[in-house]
């Protein structure tokens, strides 16, 4: 409360432990998470400007990163649409099966991804369950990148549903009712109203499924073809420079990887507090 | 009055919610979407694993290198999360119970695995422990071998499944304050009786629940362990890696039997998971709200 604002590390508590956990866990943290990721760092600035710049500025790279970028921020603006409709349906309308949809939402967190990888190839293969229907329709899905875009649409749906739902949930239907009083139609409310509080949700919603799309690898390799040039995403090309042992391409695509995905994150969350604010002042 | 009778239902429609065809259509949209992307695949694994009859799928199944994949896959696991259970408690126990310098700085850190790709998760502990690594030379003089080994497949899983744990109880935690903790304290109790007899019961659904997701992933992880596994059959291979194995050799059947498995692991990981949902709502609520 009084005093003035303390050099000390804490304060003060009778609740025993400080002490132990944060030890534990500052020395767990350290061995597994931080002194492995601080060997990325030491590893790319061992390669120089010139020697980095030099695996950056190369084509397949280049083309590789841009197939994954691209690619995840096409698969999170369907995920966040749908995603939206999804979250909407299972909270606000009552239909049978509602529960079952509900828990069947996380299925991409529980299923792991080779098994999604396998599955995804074996539907839309040129012979499978969908692929047989698509192929006379001359639309080629397995081993194209249309592939890859289906693998990350799968992989990303959970995020902006579960991140947007409860927003929906706590929706004041007042200000609703307000607007409709005042001879607002539905729509006019939903676009006026409703959606601009959902805004914010679902650009975290996105930028989740984002980040966790331009990582993917498991569900992707399967369905990917994985041509250079062409349907090579940039963890398979980390993954193909590791077994040439080319240590040092491996690690400049995993950090400019790390950069790109923190710089659009970054420019996610601006976008995200401006809309907030725009909102407080609406 | 009569007016009233006759005018049909759906004129009055509270005003906060859409015309019926619109609803039809937006849940339709919602099911179709869902069951191309999610039951779909779901489907097609068993499918194809007992498309063969149930006398190959078994067959499949007690192969050599398949259980020897599956032991792998249980051995990895029940070290990974009872590590990232201790640690996901003491890491609660630490955000939730005190106020200190770094805090924020911390909570970040604990969830930085999850915005790191797999397979630069396993490249990381490739450059610590690998032969060209910084640790490289020291481990191959002592013989230690970790890279292409049963350790490094254990450390890349507790790495990608580090937060998730901590990521479950941190809010509920906080969520419920310092004050139980406090009383229990100031008549005496020791630190772990309190932990056990006032903080656990508030949170053991919570734990159960980060404990299961925490073993879903641990179990199924893909990338990060074959960067690190070497794939040597019957010794690093996982079973995603089997499945990976057998599907570029083209066994199909035998690579959708082991799946199947994996998948029927998920299947009981979401039940579970919406049973705690429905059933413990309250005490998970506060991981909702954040």
């Amino acid at each position: 409360m009084a005093g003035a604002p303390s050099l000390a590390l804490r304060k003060p508590s009778v609740i025993p432990g400080f002490g132990l956990t944060l030890g534990f866990v500052l020395t767990y943290l350290g061995l597994v998470v931080l002194i492995p990721l601080a060997a990325l760092v030491l590893k790319t600035a061992g390669l120089g400007w010139s020697g980095f710049l030099a695996i950056a500025s190369d084509e397949r790279t280049i083309a590789a990163l841009w197939l994954s970028f691209s690619l995840s921020l096409v698969a999170a603006a369907i995920n966040a649409v749908f995603g939206l409709v999804i979250a909407w349906v299972l909270v606000r309308y009552r239909f049978p099966g509602r529960r079952i949809l509900d828990a069947m939402v996380d299925l991409p967190f529980a299923l792991p991804t080779a098994v999604a990888g396998i599955a995804l190839t074996a539907l839309y293969a040129p012979n499978g369950w969908v692929g047989q229907y698509l192929e006379p329709l001359g639309i080629k899905v397995a081993y194209t990148p249309l592939g890859i875009l289906v693998a990350l649409v799968f992989i990303g749906i959970p995020f902006v549903v579960r991140t947007v739902q409860p927003v929906i949930e706590d929706l004041d239907s007042e200000v609703q009712e307000a607007a409709a009083t005042l001879g607002a139609t539905r729509l006019d409310t939903l676009a006026r109203i409703v959606l601009p509080t959902l805004i914010p949700a679902l650009l975290t919603g996105f930028a989740l499924a984002l980040a966790r799309a331009v990582g993917e690898y498991g569900s992707v390799i399967f369905i990917a073809g994985n041509i250079p040039y062409v349907s090579e995403i940039a963890p398979l090309l980390i993954v193909v420079k590791l077994t040439e042992y080319n240590y040092a391409g491996a690690t400049a695509i995993a950090t400019l990887m790390l950069l790109i995905s923190f710089a659009l994150l970054l420019a996610i969350n601006l976008l995200q507090a401006w809309s907030r604010r725009g909102f407080d002042r609406g | 009055m009569a007016d009233v009778a006759i005018s049909p239902p759906a004129v009055h429609r509270p005003v906060t919610t859409e015309p019926r065809a619109a609803r039809i259509v937006l849940i339709a949209v919602a099911v179709l979407f869902l069951a191309f992307f999610l039951l779909l695949p779901l489907v097609v694994v068993f499918v194809e694993a007992l498309g063969a009859g149930i006398g190959t799928y078994w067959k499949a199944l007690v192969d050599k290198d398949a259980l020897a994949a599956i032991r792998l896959t249980l051995l990895v696991a029940a070290i990974a999360v009872p590590a990232n259970l201790v640690f996901g408690v003491a890491a609660s126990w630490l955000i939730a119970k005190f106020e200190f310098r770094g805090k924020s700085v911390l909570t970040t850190l604990i969830d930085l695995p999850f915005s790191v790709s797999p397979v630069t998760s396993g490249l990381i502990y490739v450059l610590v422990f690998g032969a060209q690594g910084l640790l490289g030379p020291w481990l191959a003089a002592h013989g230690v071998k970790i890279i292409f080994a049963v350790p490094g497949i254990v450390l890349a899983t507790i790495f990608v499944t580090f937060p998730f744990v901590a990521r479950e109880l941190i809010p509920i935690m906080q969520d419920q304050g310092t004050e139980d903790e406090e009383a229990a304290a100031s008549l005496g109790a020791h630190g772990l009786t309190t932990f056990f007899r006032v903080t656990l019961p508030n949170i053991k659904w919570a734990l159960l629940y980060g404990v299961l997701l925490c073993n879903a992933r641990a179990m199924g992880e893909f990338g990060a362990v074959s960067v690190v596994s070497g794939k040597i059959r019957g010794q690093t291979n996982t079973m995603p890696l089997q499945v990976e194995i057998l599907y570029n050799e083209y066994s199909y059947v035998a690579a959708f039997a082991v799946a199947s498995l994996l998948a029927l692991l998920a299947l009981v990981t979401l039940a579970v998971k919406s049973f705690l949902e429905w059933r413990y709502a309250g005490e998970l609520a506060a991981q909702r709200r954040h």
